[in-house]
């Protein structure tokens, strides 16, 4: 048998076709197919790239995005919340124009979270290299694409050359089994699988999520799934290509107009490609999950009570090993991120909404959507006005109180439940004990006023 | 970016597993889209009593009498997860550190330390247990931790190895690829040119 009829998996197959050349240390020079900056990190690298003299090799596979810090209240301008941010937006600005890159400014139709507008539109392909300074790029893979989050530093260097400088990851498949029970999301089987796993689980493999649960998963789901990848300490998530990925990817305006399918298909693992590690999921032992610590690890089933954790994790978020999920009061509510903003999350979060109210002791409560285009297209189906009538805040897209940048911050000292990905001590401002979960979970335990079973409300 | 051989420190514990970008400098510490002035928000909510006013926690580790002047860090396992900040790399740096010794690291921190002449040594946790506030030598050219009479090897692929010890820059050394890496693109552009076509009319 020929080196190249050797089964290959998804990944693997990616790999050989961007593969430049091997270098003299070992490493391998890896193409690049497109990059995706940010105001919080791509100035950065725009302006290090400039002083030092060198151009962008190909512009127009460079697009940049203002996300992270604009202000996310309607009717924005160039100001921003968080002290001095304003400068990170017209820095970005001038840059990506010196630059010649496409950039999607604050109010621009096509605004919205990284992660969120690169596959709304169908800048991310199958079969593609992608990379972005953000750990959440992994997100990316869910399109069947090999994207990852980097540093400024090599955004740089793939914008100065083409190419990234990469040793070989290790590749770990996970395979889900069965269905995910109703009420359980992609978001519950991330939190599950950190919980089983760790934070440190994934060490720096590519993962190739695969299996008949993943196979059901619509693409948004599958985009919620991978973004936890990061959370896992995996370089990134990777799902093979299929007729949903085609569907989804049809007509978006930056995706070709004739699509590759035959070759996009020849990409998924051959049978009998053989990982470094496989992991075995049932789906449908998968129960909803919420954080109760300061680690995404830190998940247990919101039927479930705090296990014995870390010291430093019970002082912080105030809760005894013992102590019952379910019923925990809560100040404050977020739904958001590149984890859970899309229009299925929100579609899904406003059901359990209708008619309702959030408790009266949430003193915050928040929707932001994931991009400009999810917004109008909720706003379209009036979901705005579900969210708005049951107390919480409609808002303009950006990646806004998934982290505290300065600015903006719950109400001191609030327990929140969020929609995003990271629990970590200050995360969403100082002092604030951040659970996540699934935005059907932050809705329900927003109308209980405590942490509660989406699946209650939802009978 | 200074060429890394061996350094000779005090080793300063934060044995704490999990530790992430946002501990090591937080969002509201990254005020500029420049690279420095970072050293002061490093670690701020743990080093600081009160971050606004800058007191500083004399519990902390790095706030030790002892500490002062440390190249040498000790983490537990998954050190560095979280956001892919290069700040926190950036932050470490112009505060002195030069090494990192942790159970384990998470990847996006890892390769960042590499690019801005930090070296990240994976050690069993006894072993990264037993270093604290030890004074230890660390030889890149020879891949050993020493301390107290102790050896012990540390494993590092060839390119980082010598990307550090010549503080290397990574960019003009791809550079000299350019030929491949133009060969490949043409090739590719007729392989897959719907990588190339750009936006729908």
């Amino acid at each position: 048998m020929l080196m190249t009829d050797l089964p290959k998996t998804l990944f693997e197959k990616i790999w050989d076709t961007h593969h430049v050349a091997q270098t003299a240390g070992g490493a391998h020079l890896i193409a690049i197919d497109r990059v995706f900056l940010h105001e919080r990190t791509g100035a950065s690298a725009l302006k290090s790239l400039a002083a030092s003299g060198r151009a962008v090799r190909d512009p127009a596979r460079v697009f940049a995005v203002m996300d992270h810090i604009v202000d996310t209240r309607i009717g924005r301008g160039d100001d921003t919340l968080m002290p001095g941010g304003s400068a990170f937006i017209t820095e970005t600005r001038a840059a990506t124009q010196a630059a010649g890159i496409t950039l999607f400014d604050v109010n621009d139709p096509d605004q919205g979270i990284t992660h969120v507008i690169s596959p709304e539109l169908g800048i991310v392909l199958p079969g593609a290299t992608l990379v972005a300074p953000d750990s959440h790029t992994c997100t990316q893979g869910a399109l069947g694409a090999f994207a990852w989050g980097i540093g400024s530093s090599e955004a740089e260097h793939a914008m100065a050359t083409g190419v990234l400088r990469l040793d070989r990851p290790q590749t770990m498949r996970i395979t889900v089994t069965g269905r995910l029970a109703p009420g359980v999301t992609p978001k519950d089987l991330a939190l599950h699988l950190l919980a089983e796993h760790g934070a440190g689980g994934g060490a720096g493999h590519v993962v190739e999520f695969a299996g008949d649960a993943i196979a059901a998963l619509d693409i948004e789901g599958r985009m919620t799934l991978c973004n936890m990848a990061t959370e896992f300490s995996a370089m990134t998530a990777i799902i093979a290509p299929d007729e949903k990925t085609y569907a989804y990817l049809a007509g978006r305006r930056y995706a070709p107009a004739n699509f590759d399918t035959p070759y996009w298909a020849s990409l998924a693992t051959d049978d009998g490609a053989t990982f470094d590690r496989e992991i075995l999921i049932d789906g449908s032992s998968v129960a909803p999950m919420v954080s109760w610590g300061t680690s995404p690890e830190h998940s247990i089933a919101v039927t479930g009570s705090v296990p014995k954790g870390p010291e430093r994790a019970h002082s912080y978020i105030g809760l005894e090993p013992g102590n019952a999920v379910a019923g925990i009061p809560i100040d404050a509510a977020f739904i958001g991120s590149c984890t859970n903003a899309r229009l299925s999350d929100l579609r899904r979060a406003a059901d359990l909404l209708r008619g309702r109210r959030v408790a009266p002791s949430i003193r915050k409560a928040l929707v932001v959507p994931g991009s400009s285009a999810v917004k109008r297209a909720a706003e379209a189906e009036g979901l705005d006005r579900i969210f708005t009538e049951a107390g919480f805040e409609w808002r303009a897209s950006g990646c806004s109180l998934c982290f505290f940048a300065g600015g903006e911050s719950f109400p001191e000292g609030s327990r929140t439940i969020s929609s995003t990905n990271r629990n970590f001590e200050g995360r969403q401002g100082p002092g604030i004990r951040t659970h996540i979960a699934s935005p059907e979970t932050v809705a329900a335990s927003a109308i209980a006023g405590v942490i509660a079973d989406p699946r209650e409300l939802a009978r | 970016m200074t060429p890394f051989t061996n350094i000779s420190s005090i080793a300063v514990p934060l044995l704490r597993d999990n530790v992430d970008t946002d501990a090591i400098i937080p969002s509201r510490e990254m005020k500029s889209t420049g690279r420095t002035g970072l050293a002061e928000g490093l670690f701020a909510p743990w080093r600081y009593t009160d971050v606004a006013t800058r007191v500083p926690d004399p519990g902390f580790p790095l706030n030790r009498p002892e500490a002062h002047g440390a190249q040498l860090l000790l983490g537990g396992a998954n050190f560095g997860c979280g956001s892919s900040r290069e700040h926190a790399v950036w932050a470490l740096a112009e505060y002195g550190m030069r090494c990192i010794i942790a159970e384990s690291f998470a990847p996006i921190f890892r390769a960042n330390c590499i690019r801005n002449g930090i070296l990240p040594i994976t050690l069993d946790r006894a072993v990264v247990d037993g270093l604290a506030w030890q004074m230890v030598d660390v030889d890149l050219t020879t891949q050993t931790v020493n301390a107290d009479g102790q050896t012990a090897p540390f494993a590092i692929e060839e390119e980082p190895r010598q990307m550090l010890l010549e503080a290397l820059d990574a960019i003009s050394l791809t550079l000299k690829s350019l030929p491949e890496i133009d060969a490949w693109t043409a090739a590719d552009r007729s392989r897959r040119p719907w990588i190339y076509a750009g936006k729908a009319a």
